[in-house]
């Protein structure tokens, strides 16, 4: 059926990615001959479709269906929530989304501004307050802000702008047509010498009424002043480069104690008995508070363990060092990465549940002329943010107000007010800027102990997790096997895929653990395997989770580009093929997958996106194949001990391809001297940001790649700080970085990019280092020098 | 104890335990946040500050080794040096979430003061102690080339 739609449609309504290649700009038809009706004759009306497109007369935009509508409290683009102009003309506008790194502080109001023709110099951005009735989501995850902002925010500036127009007219007796907004004034169409400032016509704006999206116009591509540019620099720049920037523990509040926390050193362990009196008598030291712990399945509540409170935080700190406490580990206390990598690798060797399945993988093993497979490995990771956790909470008889570094705003809120059985109008959360997240900061539960030992001490608290804390008490990546075997013919043709994953499963943070996987990680780099084979099948291994399972930067992509791409590799050299050709070879043709044909699971995640708007289009995935190839010359002559290697894959809606050039030293050193990234991310309206977050992606990619693994003996977390769980430095990081983003019109809808950078990375470098060596590295991480 | 010394030209007078790391005096007593704290243990470098113009992890600074000595924070940074570094780090859009960059940005400008222009090696030297986890790696090292073209010019 897709295929169908792709032909009756190509050129009318979506467009054709599938057939240029160019880099060129792509003409993108429009719906205005298709009537709903007919519309619905041409997919055939079948249920799998929903009809999302919108009859318009041809315009600048035309909206476009995202998966912001099924994400909570969906969008608001209205302008009295996000717009404020003053009499002087400076325009305020609200930041929804949290700031982690990704620059989104700086790209939505970038938005907003553009489209109302507002004067960047004179935009000052505030951060909202965690209120998702108000503004609309503000779970800043899955690199979806973009993606679901882009058109909300737009709609927000036009809405503005046309406020504004409208307002300036009624005051010169013209008819809105007969005027403009031009760079913070509006001006007579007909005596461009006649002006009003914003700032004149700020209160007559915003009595106008807000137009609805159907009334208005929007910019053309061609009038953007900021959007796709990339040269806004980010709002914070200054205060960052000054000091003056406030993240989590900078706030502070009259009367505030300090507070540190000893946690369970065991997922679900407890406080058996505990002695405070050392504690109590370092000078400074004025209470300890013990917070109850929690039982997995348990979200994001707090382990428990005992606060000590302090007049400063190094003083809570020797606090703490002075509690004499006796732990019960509880059911985890056995928990051993060694152990359990055994049994999850036996796990990958038997049958798992079915959760893909395209054409007869079993008579095409059973009829295969040979048979190459592959483990690979990944251990537990954590996020590691330069800020640990650290909140501020004042909380009184019948109020709480939190500041707190967090990514969902509104998701603490929720969770504060169940906490402390306040409405959630009586609580505040305040948003700083976080020191990194990486989904970390996704879970509140420092926020939630903040505000229970405000409560227990009656003050302001400051609660301040350390680097310790911050490795030892985490949401941890999961650990996975993933397991690949190929069926070849007589002639190389890879005629069957098997992959099984094994790996505990977030969901056991939520619910009641079936050591089963859900949707949202088969969804990722699993069941939507992309390449070209006839007979495939995805199996999910049991695995019980032992420990907080949480979602770090690209989740479950890692693990599988790891196995998809390294397996690609081996069957390059199993066929001695060139890499890149035996890649685009797996890929296949361009085309849209269709999930039914492919034997998709029915509730085949998308990253919560409509399918029939970010479908998987192979051409896009060939493309950045062959232009990061292109770009990083593949194919030249290295000296010995150098090689190239490819890795691409698809996430959170976007396309990248990333090829390492890596250098082992006669040391056996491994040093990447170039990374090239290709990057199809559909229109992108902040290339700056996307080429920082790219560069950022390549040099995480390389300390997970070398470097990152958390493992656990007796249920507790072997590593404790930098030493033990490193980081690339300056020393050892790609040198260059080169991204290139493939040029879209705004109808090419705007994907991730705060994640899908990463997972290509590791298996990229993996490739690399076996062009170089001949020695196949399947266990990250690998380490920094080659044994 | 109390211990006299000078913050950003000012001087203070702190009333703190000795072995209290310069770094939690800094932040909580004298409310320049400016420096942060990322591992405790001179590992990352967030907390680099200046101490008689040399640079200093201050997580690890016993408070009572500063008396006598001028401490320059982030906040009060100024100079030739400062002025090039921060507007490389301004020009080129170096930080991401920016919580590493004001250790990042003290480590640098101690480097140009001592080797105006480093090589690569010069920075890797210098730099290697400051972890970046959004990992800003490539563009700080243009950025202080730029910054020593700078000086220069």
């Amino acid at each position: 059926m897709l295929g169908y739609l792709d032909r009756e449609l190509s050129g009318r309504v979506r467009p054709d990615t599938s057939t240029d290649r160019s880099g060129d700009p792509i003409l993108v038809g429009r719906l205005e001959k298709l009537d709903r009706r007919r519309f619905l004759q041409l997919t055939g009306a079948a249920g799998a479709f929903v009809v999302a497109f919108r009859v318009l007369p041809a315009e600048a935009m035309q909206p476009y269906p995202t998966g912001a509508s099924g994400m909570p409290n969906g969008t608001v683009s209205d302008p009295h929530v996000f717009v404020a102009i003053a009499e002087d003309g400076t325009v305020t506008i609200v930041a929804h989304r949290a700031e982690m790194g990704t620059g989104v502080r700086t790209s939505l109001p970038m938005v907003v501004a553009d489209e109302m023709e507002a004067d960047w110099a004179r935009v000052t951005v505030v951060q909202a307050p965690g209120d998702e009735p108000k503004y609309g989501n503000q779970d800043t995850d899955g690199s979806r802000s973009l993606r679901h902002f882009v058109q909300p925010m737009r709609q927000c500036g036009a809405a503005m702008r046309a406020m504004l127009e409208a307002a300036a007219a009624a005051r010169w007796g013209l008819d809105p047509k007969q005027v403009k907004a031009e760079l913070h004034e509006v001006v007579q169409r007909a005596d461009p010498s006649k002006r009003l400032g914003y700032g004149a016509l700020a209160k007559a704006a915003m009595a106008q009424p807000v137009p609805p999206f159907e009334a208005l116009a929007f910019k053309d591509e061609s009038e953007f002043r900021y959007i796709g540019k990339g040269e806004i620099r980010i709002v914070d720049l200054h205060d960052i480069t000054t000091g003056k920037a406030t993240y989590g523990a900078d706030v502070r509040l009259p009367g505030m104690k300090y507070a540190v926390v000893a946690r369970p050193p065991v997922v679900g362990g407890r406080v058996k008995s505990y002695d405070a009196s050392a504690a109590l008598k370092v000078p400074g030291v004025e209470k300890v508070v013990e917070i109850p712990g929690s039982t997995p399945p348990a979200k994001f509540a707090p382990l428990g363990g005992i606060a000590v409170v302090a007049d400063n935080t190094w003083t809570a700190m020797q606090g703490r060092d002075q509690l004499k406490i006796e732990w019960d580990d509880g059911p985890n206390g056995s928990y051993d990465t060694t152990a359990y990598r055994a049994a999850m690798s036996a796990t990958a060797k038997q049958p798992g549940k079915v959760i893909r399945k395209q054409g007869d993988p079993d008579a095409a093993f059973a009829a295969a002329a040979r048979v190459v497979s592959a483990e690979y490995y990944e251990p537990h990771v954590t996020h590691a943010p330069m800020e640990p956790p650290a909140a501020v909470a004042n909380v009184t008889a019948d109020k709480a107000e939190v500041w707190a570094p967090v990514q969902s705003s509104y998701g603490t809120r929720e969770d504060v007010a169940k906490l402390l059985g306040l409405p959630i109008e009586q609580v505040t959360v305040n948003v700083t800027l976080l020191g990194g997240g990486f989904g970390r900061k996704s879970k509140c539960d420092y926020v939630q102990e903040a505000a229970l030992v405000s409560r227990a001490v009656g003050a302001p608290v400051k609660l301040q997790w350390s680097r310790e804390d911050e490795i030892h008490h985490s949401f941890y990546h999961t650990t996975s096997v993933e397991r690949i075997e190929a069926a070849l013919d007589g002639s190389g043709k890879v005629t069957a895929w098997r992959h099984r994953s094994v790996a505990p499963s977030i969901l056991s943070t939520f619910a009641p653990d079936s050591g089963y996987q859900f949707p949202i990680e088969y969804g990722m780099g699993f069941v939507d395997m992309p390449f070209d084979i006839p007979n495939v099948v995805c199996e999910n291994g049991q695995a019980m989770a032992h420990t907080r399972i949480g979602w770090f930067r690209s989740v479950s992509n890692v693990p599988r580009a790891f196995a998809v791409q390294s397996f690609a590799g081996e069957l390059a050299h199993e066929l001695g093929r060139d890499p890149k050709e035996m890649l685009l070879e797996l890929i296949g043709p361009a085309r849209i997958i269709d999930p039914k044909t492919a034997g998709m699971p029915k509730d085949f995640w998308n990253y919560g996106e409509p399918y029939e708007e970010f479908p998987i289009d192979t051409g896009r995935l060939r493309h950045v194949v062959e232009l990061a190839a292109d770009k990083a010359g593949w194919g030249k002559a290295l000296p010995k001990g150098e090689g190239l290697g490819i890795a691409a894959h698809r996430s959170f809606v976007s396309y990248i391809a990333t090829v390492v050039h890596v250098k082992i030293g006669d040391d056996g050193a491994i040093t990447v001297p170039e990374v090239t990234t290709a990057v199809d991310c559909g229109y992108c309206i902040n290339p700056e940001r996307v080429e920082s977050q790219m560069q950022g992606a390549a040099v995480m990619g390389m300390t997970l790649s070398l470097y990152s693994a958390i493992t656990f003996a007796k249920g507790r977390v072997e590593q404790s700080n930098f030493y033990d769980y490193e980081m690339a430095r300056m020393t050892r990081y790609p040198e260059k970085v080169a991204v290139h983003v493939v040029p879209h019109p705004f109808p090419v809808h705007a994907t991730g990019v705060g994640e899908p950078g990463v997972p290509p990375f590791a298996p990229a470098l993996a490739n690399a280092i076996f062009a170089a060596t001949g020695k196949r590295l399947r266990d990250l991480p690998f380490g920094d020098t080659l044994s | 104890m109390t211990i006299d010394f000078t913050v950003n030209g000012r001087p203070v007078s702190v009333d703190a335990e000795p072995d209290t790391p310069l770094l939690w005096v800094l932040r909580d007593e004298l409310r320049l946040t400016g420096t942060k704290f990322g591992c405790g243990i001179a590992q990352c470098g967030a907390c680099t500050v200046h101490l008689d113009g040399q640079p200093r992890r201050s997580c690890i600074t016993p408070i009572e080794t500063v008396a006598g000595s001028a401490v320059t924070t982030i906040e009060g940074l100024s100079g030739k040096e400062a002025e090039v570094v921060q507007d490389a780090w301004r020009a080129l859009d170096v930080p991401q979430c920016g919580y590493c960059q004001s250790g990042q940005v003290m480590s640098a400008v101690a480097l140009l003061q001592e080797v105006p222009k480093p090589s690569d090696d010069d920075i890797d030297g210098a730099m290697a102690g400051n972890i970046c986890r959004c990992a800003t790696y490539v563009r700080i090292r243009q950025a202080i080339h730029d910054a020593a073209g700078k000086l220069e010019g």
